[in-house]
């Protein structure tokens, strides 16, 4: 096992910037990272046990113990659970004849459950010894169990069913469905790839690049839109010698499944742009962080990787430019939604907690290693390219004044056709509740955004998706009026976070918790009116937080009480104010009383 | 006087009467309060239940036991404002140390396990005659059993920040909270 370990940290060069990955790979070899494994390595690169362990207890993928040779992780997402996570974790449970969250008697199979995985257009899904396997039945996780325990190999247990397009690639061959339902006109629209590396090459300057970049008003497609063509330039005036590229596929928001649909039918088009941003600011490394539960993906990318190295289109000397040298790597997470942050993702991509950082400095003048860093979107690296090649005046013909361009959806919830839709910006709620065949009489309310966005009721489904009016980063999740809206949609959410929440900031930290318990409390029909007021008063406070995260934490709760507010008082109707209907004096004294009455 | 005195009632629950103690240390003042306010069930005057409806009353400490608990509520029923005041009275404080740990590991090493205990204790008997308050399964906050109005922060709150609420409430003002108040180095 010790030569595993070292062997591993050789590869990487004993360099302990690359913990993530040498972590991530011990845990592949070895199914644990246990004590010795930790002094181990602490010798190897010879630093403190503690700063392993930090890294190691921050991720929700890296664990400590056995989880076995088979370890399951079920999706725990909202709309898993629309379509069906309890009775399939049932199943599970049954067939297994274990819990959740434990593993059977002979170490065989563990089963635990996760935050969304990105698949909510084919739910429920399970990561399996990290391959999906999504829109799960109770007779698959019958015919899963069973392969399971026969030992199989995981290719004979996924089957041959493979999904569509590259899903279908040898060194994926993954049983997920892209389910793209719209092609629009920059993302989806055809594609060879090197021409606009070529373009650049031939006929462009660097300044140029982000001339075009400017003119075209691009917007970062992560959700925040920050002008990229301003990003890029001044990353590019930043002093340093070395700068990054880093693509943030870190696609975590509950309900967002783009950058997995765009990374499995144009990884291309995501590299190239990347290349044209090395070459617009002047950096000579990219990094693709690509979140864990899109792992099943890394064999196939460091394929299309390699093919463009052989393609001239990366490494030096790109298309026989001199000093034109770029090259990408690609590193992987290991569970955390606050990676998506880009600070925080930059601090998981050096072997550390994926803690945000304080700003200023933004990445842009101190990031990776701190040397200036670029981090955009999957879908702004794409778009980057197409405008490149088509130019900014052809791209600002779409869209809206404030909102050019397409953007690219995930719609998943309450419809019948689930999916990736690229539509020019401009379009309405009503218009992809239609689209998506989801009937407006039927829809209650739709999350915008994910749970840190916006969740909107009837009264704004003619409101207009676009920077200006309702921003989003691409996510909406439909919710029927068959749901508990409080129950189904927001406890989920709010306990999203508290398990996300990284710990830094205090008001994220104690108000995570608090919001999930008061919200639970309401739920289970013991919520007075007070509460209700002190979960919107409370929101002041998150506003203190340092990363988005924290700031957008409390809004599962603040938006449905301002836009649903009869839901909450009808669950707390009748309810006492004085004497908190939440505290049970019999239930209290339990304890006290089984002590007592044993002796 | 055009007023009548505003009635105030207080109680130490799971606390160590150290606020008690802060609210004295108003010095002289004691005797500006006694002119705006009368006393009913308090420590400070001995009076050990209600005689009649309360405008204000002030809990120190959290609750430990269920006497606790009945000891809230009836000044929730008493009185028309209540104030959490202290460390104990609105997190639960020092005694709240034990609620990460199970009621019988506390139990066991207070009455049979600890040092001082081990040899004195030869029946291993845990105290449960039916006239002691039986003990909670953790410490609450008091606004996790009643509703609280206000809370005063501190272990204990400064005199001065006592005196300000009370008199800002009693008077009707609004209160005065400079800096030097509320700081806690």
């Amino acid at each position: 096992m010790g030569n595993t370990i070292n062997a591993i940290i050789k590869k990487y060069n004993g360099d302990e910037t690359r913990l993530m990955d040498i972590l991530l790979d011990v845990q592949t070899e070895l199914g644990f990272i246990n004590d010795w494994t930790v002094e181990q390595i602490s010798k190897s690169l010879d630093i403190p046990q503690v700063e392993i362990l930090q890294t190691l207890s921050f991720y929700h993928f890296f664990h400590r113990e056995p989880r076995g040779k088979y370890t399951i992780y079920l999706n725990d997402s909202v709309v898993s659970n629309f379509y069906g996570k309890e009775e399939i974790k049932k199943v599970f449970e049954e067939e297994l004849g274990i819990k959740t969250g434990q593993v059977t008697p002979d170490g065989l199979i563990g089963l635990f459950e996760t935050a969304c995985i990105g698949m909510s257009d084919q739910e429920p899904a399970a990561l399996i010894n990290e391959h999906p396997f999504p829109s799960l039945t109770p007779d698959k996780v019958k015919n899963i169990v069973k392969l399971m325990k026969e030992k199989k190999s995981i290719e004979d247990i996924k089957g041959n069913k493979y999904g569509e397009g590259n899903n279908s690639h040898y060194l994926m061959r993954s049983l997920v469905n892209n389910n793209i339902r719209e092609k629009g006109a920059v993302i989806f629209s055809d594609y060879t790839p090197g021409e606009a590396v070529k373009k650049i090459v031939k006929e462009l300057s660097s300044t140029d690049v982000i001339e075009e970049l400017k003119k075209s008003y691009l917007r970062g497609r992560g959700g925040a839109g920050f002008p990229t063509g301003l990003k890029w330039e001044i990353a590019r005036k930043a002093k340093g010698d070395i700068k990054y590229i880093f693509c943030n596929a870190d696609e975590g928001e509950p309900g967002t499944f783009k950058d997995r649909v765009i990374l499995t039918e144009l990884p291309k088009l995501v590299f190239e742009g990347m290349i044209i941003a090395g070459y617009a600011v002047g950096a000579k490394y990219g990094i693709l962080y690509l979140r864990n539960e899109y792992r099943y993906m890394k064999n196939y990318l460091e394929h299309v990787l390699q093919e463009m190295r052989e393609e001239g289109l990366l490494g030096s000397f790109i298309n026989g430019k001199k000093g034109f040298d770029f090259d990408i790597r690609i590193q992987c997470g290991a569970g955390a939604y606050v990676c998506g942050e880009e600070s925080a993702l930059i601090e998981s991509a050096e072997g550390k907690r994926g803690e945000p950082r304080d700003r200023p400095p933004f990445p842009v003048e101190s990031g990776y290693l701190n040397k200036p860093t670029v981090v955009n979107n999957v879908e702004t690296f794409c778009t980057a390219v197409k405008i490149i090649l088509n130019g900014a005046e052809w791209y600002n013909k779409m869209g809206t004044k404030e909102s050019k361009g397409t953007k690219v959806l995930s719609i998943s919830g309450d419809c019948e056709r689930p999916g990736i839709y690229e539509l020019e910006w401009g379009f309405s709620v009503n218009d992809i509740l239609k689209k998506a065949g989801a009937k407006t009489q039927d829809v209650l309310a739709v999350q915008v955004g994910g749970p840190s966005g916006n969740c909107i009721s009837e009264k704004e489904f003619n409101r207009i998706l676009a920077y200006e009016d309702l921003s989003t980063g691409g996510s909406l999740i439909i919710i029927s009026k068959k749901r508990d809206l409080i129950k189904d949609v927001v406890l989920n959410f709010q306990h999203f976070f508290k398990e996300e929440s990284c710990g830094s900031c205090v008001p994220c930290r104690t108000l995570t918790v608090i919001y999930e318990k008061i919200i639970k409390k309401i739920v289970d029909g013991k919520g007075t009116k007070s509460d209700i007021d002190n979960l919107l008063s409370w929101a002041a406070f998150m506003k203190n937080n340092r990363c988005g995260l924290g700031q957008t934490a409390a809004n599962p709760t603040i938006s449905t009480i301002k836009n649903f507010r009869q839901l909450y008082e009808e669950k707390v109707k009748g309810n006492i104010e004085l004497f908190n209907p939440d505290f049970d004096e019999n239930s209290a004294i339990k304890d006290y009383m089984e002590v007592v009455n044993k002796k | 006087m055009p007023n009548k005195k505003k009635i105030i009632a207080t109680t130490s629950l799971a606390g160590c009467f150290g606020c008690h103690m802060s609210f004295l240390d108003i010095d002289e003042r004691i005797l500006d309060l006694i002119e705006l306010v009368e006393f009913n069930k308090s420590p400070i005057n001995d009076i050990k239940k209600f005689t009649k409806h309360c405008d204000i009353g002030i809990i120190e400490g959290g609750c430990c036991n269920d006497e606790n608990v009945h000891v809230l509520k009836e000044f929730r029923k008493n009185c028309d404002i209540l104030i959490s005041l202290g460390e104990c009275a609105i997190m639960g404080g020092l005694p709240a140390l034990r609620n990460g740990i199970p009621l019988s590991e506390c139990l066991e090493e207070a009455y049979l396990n600890g040092p001082t205990v081990k040899d004195a204790n030869p029946r291993k008997i845990i105290p449960n005659d039916p006239d002691i308050p039986k003990i909670l399964n953790k410490v609450y906050p008091c606004h996790e059993i009643v509703k609280i109005d206000y809370f005063l922060p501190g272990c204990p709150p400064r005199a001065d920040l006592i005196w300000n609420a009370l008199y800002a409430l009693v008077v009707g003002n609004e209160m005065l909270i400079p800096y030097e108040v509320l700081k806690y180095d």
